[in-house]
């Protein structure tokens, strides 16, 4: 459709005057078969007639949805698409950079990395004359999309076989030779146990630098060495330490607020020398397979949960083995007696955190949903697509719960004999 | 792997336990600290292992009393450094450690006094040229200089690693929690007292040391150009939003959809 918009201001003036006898007609003719509801007016102003838009309410008023969703279809050539409104920034000339490696737990940015990256930006933007760069470290493969939306101006992404599973060693060599190329004037990991505050650890003691550890307020200040100044948790939480800033941070969650409203360009940067291979004294033979039904529900990444809807007990549990899923229960269901107290998830049950939650036959009354709340992704199985789980699910699946549990059973059955077979030809 | 197993192989191993003053969370009295005392769990659960005992630190009747908790668990002696307040007991456990060359040193994770920082089996490891891993949940085996051990990450989850001995190892939550202490035993364990020379940590000095006061709680800020969104987001139960909803579709074709998130998320094995 042509951009250019032509305007018949006899059209136009016939539109605007309601006694107008062609008034109809025109309105009919500007609006494209529905009534004219906003037009530019003689002055330039847009101008809107109330009795063309909105949509009767229940009591029999006439209700206008004020955001334009609902003039959309009447849109002309130049409708608005929903523009990123994020300010762009990108910073040629760094004067200083500030490392930040993040956990990238299940290969994305965790909240916890974000805020330490806002945290970065901070330390890096205090001075608008000379902004510093953030410089994101990544090992391997990761699956994160949106690192210019957390703050990043440059990314060095570090891969090889060298850096797969548990190897601080050769994590921790690579580090120092970023170190001595890029010489950033801050470290900043988090204090996490997904490796990060281990991490952290190693790489303070390994450059000679006193870390400040369990990080969780930092503000400027003018007498220290740094510029900044820091509090830390000390003493199994009982304690704060307010010390000046060194130059390796190891940070607790929500030390800042992530970035929300610029974009930074993460532009991907090499290191001029090659790694140095360490001979590493730690081996890792791989993860153990642990019996799911022994984790415990606060802890356990896949859950299973059934509620009222789940009619064939059998097939529920044989689908938690086959899955390899821990098994979580909503109140009714432990009330039925078909699954025990501490499978409870809920208000008055655990509060799980999984990566995977998917719920079958739950019908996701409020106090089932507050236990979910930090659940990653929830999988629905439900016969009701109105119910508050379908809505609250990142995939939902309608229809009869045993159905869809046997043909998953099925898949998966099929998938791991596959593997197997692959397996065997190798 | 039941947790209490004992690990093969460990018959004339040397293992010593850093064991440090704990704190009681709630009446702040002095007492054996947790993560030492599962350090010292599992070094009583390696069959046939010497055990030897470690702490640098003041001595005091106050810390005597929670240095006897970990001889009430079926320790012997403990071997108490004596050093002064405020003091950096890196150097002196340094030379400990270089003395008496232990092939495995257990620690806890963090300690529960004083900074805190986790940072002394780092140190200890740089220090010494040994390897230091974290998160240690269970010695499996001692072979020939190499231990194989289990490795507890997060979510419940295990990683088998081989070290090479002489290592460090950190302890934390995740190991079996520690026997009760008995008084007898208690009682007649014997401390070990050398007086060393101290260094005193110079800028722990410099820093100030509170109460810790409450973190602030993070606001829900709705950022949002228009009014309407704002009023909606502040308003509205939360839907989720953007989730994929089949509906009208075959078993098979919902558990397909399924699988493919359970593959993605990682979390089929
Ligand atoms: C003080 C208080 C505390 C509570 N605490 C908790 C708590 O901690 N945890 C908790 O879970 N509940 C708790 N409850 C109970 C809660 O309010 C709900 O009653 C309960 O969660 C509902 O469980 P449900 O979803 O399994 O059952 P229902 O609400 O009966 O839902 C069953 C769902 O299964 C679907 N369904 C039926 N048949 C099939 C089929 N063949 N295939 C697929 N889907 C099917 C239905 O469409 C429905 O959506 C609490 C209540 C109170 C008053």
């Amino acid at each position: 459709m042509s951009e250019l918009v032509r305007r018949d201001p006899r059209k136009e003036w016939i539109a605007r005057n309601r006694l107008h006898p062609q008034h109809l007609e025109v309105l009919a003719e500007i609006g494209g078969g529905s009534v004219a509801s906003e037009w530019m007016g003689p002055n330039g102003l847009m101008r809107r007639n109330p009795h063309a838009v909105g949509f009767m309410g229940p009591n029999g008023i006439r209700r206008i949805d004020r955001s334009g969703a609902q003039q959309a279809s009447q849109a002309t050539g130049r409708s608005a698409e929903a523009k990123d409104s994020r300010r762009r920034v990108t910073i040629e000339n760094p004067a200083f950079t500030i490392a930040v490696v993040p956990d990238m737990a299940g290969g994305r940015l965790s909240g916890h990395d974000r805020d330490l990256l806002g945290l970065a930006r901070q330390l890096a933007d205090a001075d608008p004359e000379n902004p510093g760069a953030v410089l994101a470290i990544v090992y391997g493969e990761h699956k994160e999309t949106t690192f210019d939306e957390a703050g990043i101006d440059r990314m060095l992404m570090l891969e090889g076989d060298q850096f797969d599973g548990y190897t601080p060693e050769n994590r921790i060599a690579a580090l120092q030779g970023v170190d001595r190329e890029v010489s950033p004037r801050f470290w900043m990991l988090p204090d996490s146990t997904q490796g990060g505050g281990e991490l952290g650890r190693r790489l303070s003691v390994r450059l000679g630098e006193r870390a400040a550890t369990q990080v969780w307020q930092v503000e400027a200040h003018s007498d220290s060495a740094t510029g900044w100044r820091c509090t830390t948790r000390g003493a199994a939480g009982t304690t704060d330490i307010v010390r000046d800033l060194p130059r390796v941070v190891i940070a607790l969650a929500e030390c800042a607020d992530p970035i929300t409203e610029t974009r930074h360009a993460a532009e991907a940067i090499e290191l001029s020398q090659p790694l140095p291979n360490v001979l590493g004294r730690i081996e890792d033979i791989g993860e153990v397979a642990v019996d799911p039904a022994s984790v415990s529900l606060a802890e356990a990444e896949f859950i299973l949960s059934a509620g009222n809807g789940v009619k064939d007990w059998d097939n529920y549990h044989h689908a938690a083995e086959v899955l390899g899923a821990t098994k979580g229960a909503s109140r009714v269901a432990v009330d039925d007696g078909y699954m025990p107290r501490d499978r409870q998830v809920g208000a008055t049950g655990t509060w799980v955190s999984a990566k995977v939650y998917v719920a079958v036959g739950i019908s996701g009354a409020i106090q089932h949903l507050q236990g979910i709340q930090t659940c990653e992704k929830v999988v629905a199985i439900n016969l009701d697509e109105g119910c508050d789980m379908v809505k609250r699910a990142d995939l939902a699946v309608i229809g009869d719960a045993n159905a869809i549990l046997s043909a998953l059973v099925e898949r998966v059955e099929q998938y791991r004999a596959e593997q197997e077979e692959s397996r065997n030809a190798a | 792997m039941p947790p209490n197993a004992e690990a093969s192989g460990a018959a004339g191993l040397s293992v010593a336990v850093l064991v440090s003053i704990g704190r009681h969370p709630l009446t702040a009295r002095t007492r054996r600290a947790d993560q030492d005392a599962r350090a010292v769990e599992m070094a009583l659960n390696m069959k046939g292992a010497a055990i030897s005992l470690v702490h640098a630190g003041q001595h005091d009747s106050d810390h005597e009393e929670a240095i006897r908790g970990y001889l009430g668990m079926g320790i012997d002696e403990v071997r108490l450094l004596e050093q002064g307040p405020q003091s950096d007991v890196v150097p002196a456990l340094t030379d400990a450690l270089r003395d008496s060359s232990p092939q495995m040193v257990l620690t806890g994770t963090r300690a529960e006094t004083g900074e805190a920082s986790g940072m002394v089996p780092y140190l200890l490891a740089e220090t010494l040229g040994w390897p230091v891993i974290n998160g240690l949940a269970a010695v499996e085996s001692v072979e020939k200089g190499v231990a194989t051990v289990l490795q507890a990450l997060p979510r419940g989850k295990r990683r088998r690693l081989r070290v090479r001995l002489p290592a460090i190892a950190t302890v934390d939550t995740s190991a079996p929690a520690a026997r009760q202490s008995a008084f007898g035993p208690a009682r007649r364990g014997e401390l070990d007292v050398q007086a060393l020379a101290s260094e005193t940590d110079e800028s722990l000095a410099q820093w100030q040391i509170q109460p810790a006061r409450k973190r602030p709680k993070r606001l829900k800020v709705i950022k949002s150009s228009s009014a309407r969104d704002r009023f909606k987001a502040a308003a509205a139960k939360s839907d989720g939003g953007g989730g994929q909803t089949l509906s009208d579709v075959t078993p098979e074709q919902g558990a397909e959809a399924i699988f493919k998130l359970l593959r993605e998320e990682g979390v089929l094995r």
